[in-house]
């Protein structure tokens, strides 16, 4: 039967509606006789709130309600929880109420809502609600946030520490320190980058009194999740009354997981003014207030023996969480960081601190790849850099230190089912055409260019996450995902899934997977997702997880679909079940030549007139929540190739070849989709990315204007590879592909300039002041010439 | 108030708005045309764009009235009936777009830069177009396949 299915580069489904206008975004529904939220918020980073004055703004034209902390504290509504607490140990975990009234602690803190009859009025109202401060000093830096005169956030945290953090053990490495040849040591400063979704955040509130229910529309990843901690923590109400609906999402690179302050005012707000309340961000609050990422400062060292065999790594990490914890922020700099330290190295002795801290910035959560691009920074980094240090060069050092024998364990508590390191790199720099660099490199020296060549061998770990280790290492939640098949009478189907979609194809791939489990045409095959009301459960997606733990849960529902199947079909071929045998869509007797096609299956069952009523149930519909056994584990090897102008120390990426084992893949075309956003997303904050945030808190980069993320002239079009070891542990031997470009590539990027200008030390970004800088310092530019 | 009337996608239409109403948000808000989007406060992302009398315009840049008059095409009035522009077509066919929120904008503009290239006989290479899409922001295809569909649509339209 000619039905595409996994590997077939089928177009996709969902481009439709949005090439023609049609995609429907929060910010798209409008519910009758709505509201317009606009919420007053701090201009100050740290400050006592000494009065809140609405007199003015509450007379207003158009102003229906103002609510402030105080009318939050008195309505009794609960704080924003935290879900993520790593070991279960003690944590410094203060309360973050959805309105501030006593302190702020970031610029963008919230201190008021105004609701209106339209945005416009609403934001004049703003203008007029009369905040007074007592402004206190200011923490922004992360790597002296702990230190004892360094401005104090919250109570409840002694010195800003969150939580101090450790995996691995410290004697073995401490001893093979002790015995080594050679020693490589980075002081790291992963630069905080701001996901920069091109959707922003909105959310529109409705109360149903008839049936005492709220329906929330929202920008939301995981709105199975918002729906639990906003009905269960927030409102106290049972979750059933609550139906968060996550229509199409404009990109989401983790900052549509956690669930914000935003979403729990306008629910509480609507059935207070008894109309649906709505919230549409604008960029600078974007800026200001989606969950940043990365913001580590690290000390990272690499102990190898004379040959260059690694022997230990050692890093101590200050990370910052922000101003408060949000939804996941401790997971990304702790076990999505320090357990992928080993990287694709047999490296026998790992240990890893990781101090937590508040700073007065936007809080912290997942960041495209989080926590991982953190470690495979710095693990490449050391990597490229022990290569050059030690003279063994670049590839050969990654050759003598990969993993070849699987499972592996690794001394940071992961085991790796499976991989082949060398293949990947071998077909990279065939494709990159190492051999030619330093031919390039003359030419771009003639052109008084000066490049270089970076590397990195990534590896990741995906598909989260087995419930059971979710829950040791202190997740509120478990991370199976589930799936649901139903069937109409006429042979098409519809699956919910749990995972979500921000533009990741899952409308297409998953069908995909349905079209080669049960040979049913992939456009009779509709997903839906996105909406607590109609699916039945989820997790959402992040973690590059939708496929490998989601598209499993289809698997799986598929598999149960042709058990029941195949009872039907015997009964439709008075044969046995146990010798029907199912095919390409086709059910058949084995030893004769009678067949029946899934349509005419789901046909009798749906339409029972002919059926085994009394020992069967009509319909095939089924229902499956799989949960992994393993994290998958993708890797693969980036190659970058920069020219550096030296006169103006402006960085061109010219030449980037990805090549990354994904295990299998269900639609090479969204794939490469993928790695190309994901490569850009690093080149991103190798080259440009960085909220910066000056000594009082202001972040003084918060619009397009003055925070750079890649545009089409930053980037070269990219060479995309594959490898295959598919997953042992899940059915579809998938492991997952939209983080590994942001992963792999900036420490790629930044190899390169190094190499490119000579020198060992360059922090992210590496723009062209701080570049052209670099060269003044070092005077290589002449030497490199 | 205002009254401002203009031509969108073929229609008349007309309507009394706040005289600092942007020309997105009556769009948006009056028209109930969500295909134009906004991703910036500021004039960089061009989510917004559109055409206003034959030209690529960041309709967040604009006020409504300055419209008045004038023959404006959203995204909703490209395709002709049933049938894609080539250059929707072109973005489908080579995947240029994935969460699709910065698509209408990044059509629109293309859309005006062939025409524009086609007008003065220049051929499109991928270091022009790249430069053209100076103006319109994608966090998700990473701009490869959305220079892809731009090279195709220009070749068959050429």
């Amino acid at each position: 039967m000619g039905v595409e299915g996994i590997g077939a580069r089928v177009l996709r489904k969902e481009d439709q509606r949005f090439i023609t206008g049609k995609g429907r975004y929060t910010d798209d529904f409008n519910r009758p006789g709505q509201l317009f939220a606009v919420f007053v918020r701090s201009p100050h980073a740290h400050a006592l709130i000494k009065s809140v004055d609405i007199s003015e703004a509450k007379g207003c034209e158009g102003v229906a309600a103002i609510y402030t902390g105080e009318d939050v504290a008195e309505d009794g509504l609960g704080g924003l929880p935290c879900g993520f607490a790593p070991g279960g140990g003690p944590q410094n975990a203060p309360p973050r109420p959805a309105l501030l009234k006593d302190k702020v602690r970031f610029v963008g803190d919230m201190i008021a809502v105004v609701i209106a009859e339209s945005v416009a009025l609403a934001r004049d109202a703003a203008g007029k609600v009369n905040v007074e401060y007592d402004v206190l000093p200011s923490n922004t830096d992360t790597g002296k946030a702990m230190d004892a005169d360094t401005p104090q956030l919250h109570e409840e945290a002694p010195n800003n520490v969150v939580m101090h953090w450790e995996i691995g053990e410290a004697d073995p490495v401490e001893a093979a320190f002790a015995k080594a040849d050679h020693v490589t040591s980075l002081d790291i400063i992963n630069n905080r980058k701001v996901p920069n979704a091109m959707e922003p955040r909105a959310a529109n509130a409705e109360y149903d009194a008839a049936a005492d229910s709220f329906t929330l529309y929202t920008t939301s990843q995981n709105p199975h999740i918002t729906r639990l901690l906003l009905a269960a923590y927030v409102l106290g109400i049972s979750e059933g009354k609550l139906r968060v609906i996550s229509p199409d999402v404009g990109g989401g690179f983790g900052s549509k997981i956690p669930f914000y302050p935003e979403e729990a005012v306008v629910t509480w707000a609507c059935r207070k003014v008894e109309r649906p309340v709505k919230w549409t961000s604008d960029r600078t609050e974007a800026f200001l207030s989606d969950t940043h990422g990365r913001d580590h400062v690290t000390k990272a060292e690499l102990a190898m023996d004379k040959d260059g065999k690694f022997l230990a790594m050692r890093v101590d990490t200050k990370a910052s969480l922000g101003a408060y914890l949000s939804t996941f922020g401790m997971l990304s700099s702790t076990y999505l960081y320090g357990t992928v330290l080993s990287g694709p190295y047999d490296i026998p002795a790992i240990h890893c601190k990781v101090s937590g801290v508040f700073t007065n910035t936007c809080p912290i959560d997942a960041e495209r790849g989080a926590g991982r691009p953190e470690a495979t920074y710095l693990i490449e980094r050391l990597v490229e850099t022990a290569a050059r240090e030690t003279g063994i060069g670049v590839v050969e050092i990654r050759k003598r230190n990969f993993i070849r024998e699987f499972p592996y364990q690794t001394a940071v508590v992961l085991q790796y089912d499976i991989g082949d390191y060398d293949t990947t790199l071998e077909l990279a720099l065939e494709k990159a055409d190492y051999a030619g660099f330093e031919a390039r490199k003359k030419k771009s020296a003639a052109n008084g260019k000066l490049r270089g060549v970076g590397f990195s061998t990534y590896i990741e770990a995906c598909g989260l996450a087995p419930s059971n280790i979710a829950g040791a290492i202190g997740a509120g939640i478990g991370l199976y995902e589930s799936a649901e098949i139903r069937f109409n009478p006429t042979g098409s189907v519809s699956v919910l899934t749990g995972a979500q979609t921000q533009g990741q194809g899952h409308e297409t791939a998953f069908a995909q997977v349905v079209a080669s489990k049960l040979g049913i045409e992939v456009d009779k095959v509709d997903i839906i997702h996105g909406d607590t009301g109609t699916v039945q459960w989820g997790h959402g997606t992040y973690g590059s997880r939708s496929l490998a733990v989601g598209g499993s849960a289809i698997s799986a529902a598929c598999d149960k679909v042709i058990e029941k199947a195949k009872k039907v079909a015997a009964h439709m071929m008075e044969a046995d079940a146990a010798d029907i045998s199912f095919e390409n869509g086709e059910f058949s007797v084995s030893g004769t030549d009678k067949t029946k096609t899934i349509g005419e299956v789901i046909l009798t069952a749906m339409v029972p007139h002919d059926y085994p009523l009394t020992d069967m149930e009509p319909g095939l519909d089924q229902r499956s929540f799989y949960d992994p056994a393993n994290f998958t584990y993708p890797a693969g090897t980036h190659i970058c190739e920069v020219e550096v102008d030296p006169d103006t120390g402006v960085t061109e990426v010219v030449r980037f070849t990805a090549v990354d084992d994904f295990g299998n893949v269900v639609n090479p075309m969204i794939v490469e989709g993928q790695v190309h956003g994901g490569v850009t997303h690093g080149v991103g904050q190798a080259l440009f990315e960085k909220a910066l945030y000056d000594e009082d808190g202001q972040m003084v980069n918060a619009s397009y204007m003055d925070y750079i993320i890649p545009h089409a002239d930053n980037v070269p079009s990219f060479d995309v590879g594959y490898t295959n070891t598919p997953c042992t542990h899940n059915p579809l031997g998938v492991k997952g592909c939209g983080e590994a470009g942001a992963i792999a590539a900036p420490p790629a990027v930044i190899n390169a300039i190094t190499d490119a200008i000579g020198v060992r030390d360059l922090d992210m970004p590496a723009t062209p002041q701080k570049v052209w800088d670099t060269i003044q310092a070092n005077g290589t530019a002449k030497a490199a010439q | 108030m205002t009254t401002v009337s203009m031509t969108v996608n073929g229609k008349e239409v007309s309507a009394d708005v706040e005289d600092r109403t942007l020309l997105v948000d009556f769009i948006r808000e009056n028209l109930k045309l969500t295909g134009t989007h906004v991703g910036c406060d500021t004039s960089q992302c061009g989510a917004c764009v559109v055409h206003v009398d034959g030209k690529a315009v960041k309709a967040c840049t604009m006020l409504a009235n300055q419209a008045t008059g004038s023959n404006v095409v959203t995204i909703e009035g490209l395709a002709n009936g049933g049938d894609l522009h080539p250059v929707q077509a072109a973005f489908h066919e080579h995947h240029g777009l994935q969460c699709g929120f910065c698509t209408p904008g990044m059509i629109m503009t293309a859309v005006d830069m062939i025409e524009r290239a086609k007008a003065n006989g220049l051929k499109l290479d991928e270091a022009t177009i790249r430069s053209e899409l100076e103006g319109n922001i994608c966090r998700c295809t990473g701009y490869h396949n959305i220079v892809r569909a731009i090279e195709a649509a220009a070749e068959q339209t050429a």
